[in-house]
């Protein structure tokens, strides 16, 4: 008891010393230091759990959700990906933005990480796949728990934002 | 050892219960199994939805609250007459013209009988309507949204209290004045009340499509209080029936001057007649001033409309028209059964009911068999339209409903009880006590021509001991009977908000399918509107700074906005960017001298903000939206009134 008591004191008068030595100093914000874990855990590691699942390729995952397989055309349907342009700009845009990082991912080249039905099945019910698909639930951890809204689109309005996407 | 000795004492405790109950011939036993099986009866699941909805007047809370049945959950209160800072209602710029009238801004009121939109005399479910009964209004209110979306106030009315009932078609809403008075308003000694005063009765007609209400006419009666109505149907379908007392005119201490007369009587109004003479341009045109408020689903906006004349009819200029059946003992409700052929007046100071025949009345009005007049309208003689009297042993009638199988049921206010009795035979089947003080009553549909007798809910004027003590004031209680057998079985008792004055029942089958889940961004007509973030803006107009914000979880854009001065009036306009059931988001700013808002997916609403002091204020959302809903929040940097900071809105710089 006496100890701790005594190590106290000798504390606070090492506190205050350093204070009177110390310039008085405007600093912009704090930091902290961050030593990375060393701990191991206990899981077992798999390649999924090295990449970070924004960066992840599953494209052979079709998600979960009503969407079981789309076909897309060699070409580009331009009428369908500006309907799909306008709807993202109403509907998404809060979220994702096209050249940057934002709550949620940037849609850039997710053409080439993800299925079109994954896209699809994301987009029409993003709490089924959060709940139920192993990359969009890594992806609501990696993006801050910040879940993504469903916005009630028709089948054939995703169908058109995902053909947008094919223009990014 | 201890063991034991418990046993031994439990066994005996149990068999002394069993042997307590035997000497009461098994009375307690079944009274056991009873109560089980009513817990049953009222048990909702969890995850179960009930069988009806029960949209229960809040009386002086001025709104309409919606309850289940048979769980008595309260689900929402949907704000009316009043004020409501839980959504912003009556405080958004949006909605505070709801609550405009001709003596401007009345933020309360009186509400008190909700009757819900009906089609061939069947619930159709798409609007209800209440009274404000203080400065009187009607109000429609939309059974998808479950909104306000129309307010008309009534001029030369007061004490708005014999309305909001509807005829079969919903092609009128009715609303009669309790309090009569002078016609046009003007300075006058009270004690020439007498002869001078007016009793309007009103018949607003109810736009099919939309719903939207105009005052057709108004009938202007002899200067007597008008209680209550309701129309007839079915045979006699096309009149409207309304209670009296005060047929005396008394002035002052009406309690004793009010009930000076054996009889008062119930008017009956051959409304049919009258809409024919007022479209072959009958009636009186007569200066007015009355308010009509209409909100717009798209623009999610409020209007208010002063409307500057009015349709009065003189019931002398048509004969035929309206009639008085004389009715003991000043009758309260006035209730028509499901066929239209009765027209019960439940006399409020007398022990009995009186039944008058509708079709005895058409006799006698076409015999001409009358027992003089008053003020020129002729009286009925009271044998000549009775069909019969219910002699019930209570006190204190005040309002019947149906259960559409021949039965009626009646509230006692005095002896505190509901009457089961036989339409047509007039005699007493059951009586149940309810605790304390009954006023209305309900069945779902029970005032229409197809009633679903299922249950009747009790509305309770004194609540006393039914619930742990809050304080000298109390909620209301109501009682649920079930009445699905020949005796009424009392199951459940709830408490309710403000002061029930009646309530409307209807299948939860019938509403919940079309139950708007959210509004569609892409059909968000107002003009302050975001519809996409980045046509968030801040926008000066000399001292009024516009916000055009948008929201969704869990963020507003912009949410850092610097330049604004002491002095400057900004108006936030918020639209919710979700497009999911069940998602909205709060508004609250620092100091704000006015409530939060509100805000449903894909709405837009407006507050309006004056900072005082120079500084840095946050604002945040109200409703916990996501995990991340503690992070919505922003700052508006307030500069003295003098300064040049730039106006800059930013989100994530």
């Amino acid at each position: 008891m006496k100890i701790i008591f005594k190590s106290a004191l000798l504390l606070l008068i090492l506190v205050v010393m350093s204070c009177g030595t110390k310039e008085e100093k405007r600093k912009d914000g704090f930091s902290v230091d961050r030593a990375k874990t060393t701990e191991k855990t206990t899981e077992p590691e798999s390649e999924a759990n090295q990449v970070p699942a924004s960066q992840r390729v599953t494209l052979d995952e079709k998600g979960v959700g009503q969407i079981k397989e789309i076909t897309l055309d060699a070409e580009i349907n331009s009428e369908m990906a500006a309907a799909g342009e306008a709807l993202f700009k109403t509907n998404c845009t809060a979220c994702h933005k096209i050249d940057k990082r934002f709550i949620g991912p940037s849609p850039k080249g997710i053409m080439e990480r993800r299925s079109p039905e994954w896209i699809m099945n994301m987009i029409l019910d993003p709490k089924l796949m959060t709940e139920q698909d192993r990359c969009a639930k890594d992806l609501l951890v990696e993006f801050n728990g910040a879940a993504m809204s469903n916005q009630n689109l028709t089948v054939e309005q995703t169908r058109s934002i995902l053909e947008y996407f094919r223009t990014l | 050892m201890k063991k034991y000795q418990f046993q031994l004492i439990a066994l005996i405790g149990s068999v002394l219960l069993f042997s307590g109950c035997g000497n009461q011939n098994g009375k307690g036993i079944s009274n056991g199994a009873l109560s089980s099986s009513n817990a049953e009866k009222v048990y909702v699941a969890p995850g179960e939805q009930d069988e009806f909805y029960a949209f229960m007047s809040g009386g002086y809370s001025g709104n309409l609250t919606v309850y289940g049945l048979p769980s008595g959950r309260m689900f929402k209160e949907i704000p009316v007459f009043s004020q409501f800072p839980t959504s912003g209602y009556g405080y958004s710029e949006e909605t505070k013209p709801m609550l405009e009238t001709s003596f401007g801004f009345v933020p309360w009121d009186d509400a008190h009988h909700p009757d819900i939109s009906q089609s061939k005399g069947e619930l159709d479910g798409r609007w209800i309507f209440i009274n404000g009964n203080n400065t009187p209004r009607i109000a429609r209110i939309s059974l998808s949204t479950f909104e306000t979306e129309e307010i008309i106030e009534l001029p030369n009315s007061a004490g708005n209290h014999s309305s909001s009932f509807i005829t079969e078609n919903t092609e009128y809403v009715v609303a009669g004045t309790r309090f009569s008075v002078p016609v046009p308003q003007r300075d006058m000694p009270i004690s020439e009340y007498k002869s001078n005063f007016k009793g309007a009765l009103s018949f607003i007609s109810v736009d099919p499509d939309h719903g939207h209400m105009d005052i057709k006419f108004q009938l202007m009666m002899p200067g007597f209080n008008y209680d209550l109505s309701h129309p007839g149907r079915d045979k006699s379908h096309g009149w409207f029936f309304f209670t009296t007392y005060n047929t005396e005119e008394a002035n002052s201490l009406l309690e004793v001057n009010a009930s000076q007369n054996d009889k008062d009587f119930i008017a009956a109004v051959n409304w049919k007649k009258i809409e024919e003479y007022v479209n072959n341009g009958g009636g009186t045109m007569m200066p007015a001033n009355y308010a009509h408020n209409v909100y717009d689903e798209a623009t999610h906006t409020a209007t208010s409309t002063m409307k500057k004349e009015v349709l009065t009819v003189d019931p002398l200029k048509v004969p035929g028209a309206v009639y008085f059946l004389p009715t003991p003992k000043s009758p309260h409700g006035c209730d028509v059964d499901p066929t239209g052929q009765y027209i019960i007046g439940n006399g409020k100071l007398s022990a009995d009911l009186t039944v008058h025949s509708f079709d005895k009345m058409i006799a006698a009005i076409e015999g001409e068999k009358f027992d003089g007049e008053a003020y020129g309208i002729p009286i009925l003689k009271f044998e000549d339209v009775l069909a019969g009297t219910v002699k019930s042993g209570g006190l204190g009638p005040l309002h019947t409903e149906f259960d559409g199988k021949g039965n009626a049921y009646t509230t006692f206010f005095i002896s505190s009880e509901v009457v089961k009795w036989k339409l047509g035979t007039w005699e007493v089947i059951d009586r149940k006590p309810t605790f304390y003080s009954v006023g209305h009553l309900m069945i779902p549909g029970g005032n229409s021509r197809k009633p679903f007798g299922k249950y009747v809910v009790a509305m309770n004027k004194i609540t006393k001991d039914r619930y742990l003590p809050t304080g000298p004031e109390l909620e209301h209680s109501a009682q649920l009977y079930d009445i699905s057998g020949d005796k009424m079985e009392l199951i459940y008792d709830f408490p309710t908000h403000g002061e029930p004055h009646y309530a409307a029942g209807i299948p939860a089958e019938l509403l919940a399918p079309k139950s708007k889940k959210i509004y569609r961004l892409d059909e968000n007509k107002h003009p302050y509107a975001v519809t996409s973030p980045d046509g968030s803006k801040v926008v000066r107009e000399g001292n009024e700074v516009h916000v055009y914000m948008s929201m969704i979880r869990s963020h507003f854009t912009p949410d850092n906005i610097e330049g604004i001065k002491v002095g400057d009036k900004v108006y936030f306009h918020i639209t919710n960017h979700e497009q999911d059931f069940d998602v909205p988001h709060g508004f609250a700013m620092i100091g704000q001298n006015s409530s939060e808002l509100l805000i449903m997916p894909g709405q837009t609403k407006t507050s309006v903000w004056e900072p005082k002091q120079p500084g840095v204020w946050p604002f945040y959302c109200t409703d916990f939206c996501s995990a991340l809903h503690q992070e919505m929040q922003g700052y508006v940097r307030v500069s003295p009134a003098n300064s040049d900071v730039p106006l800059t809105f930013t989100l994530g710089e």
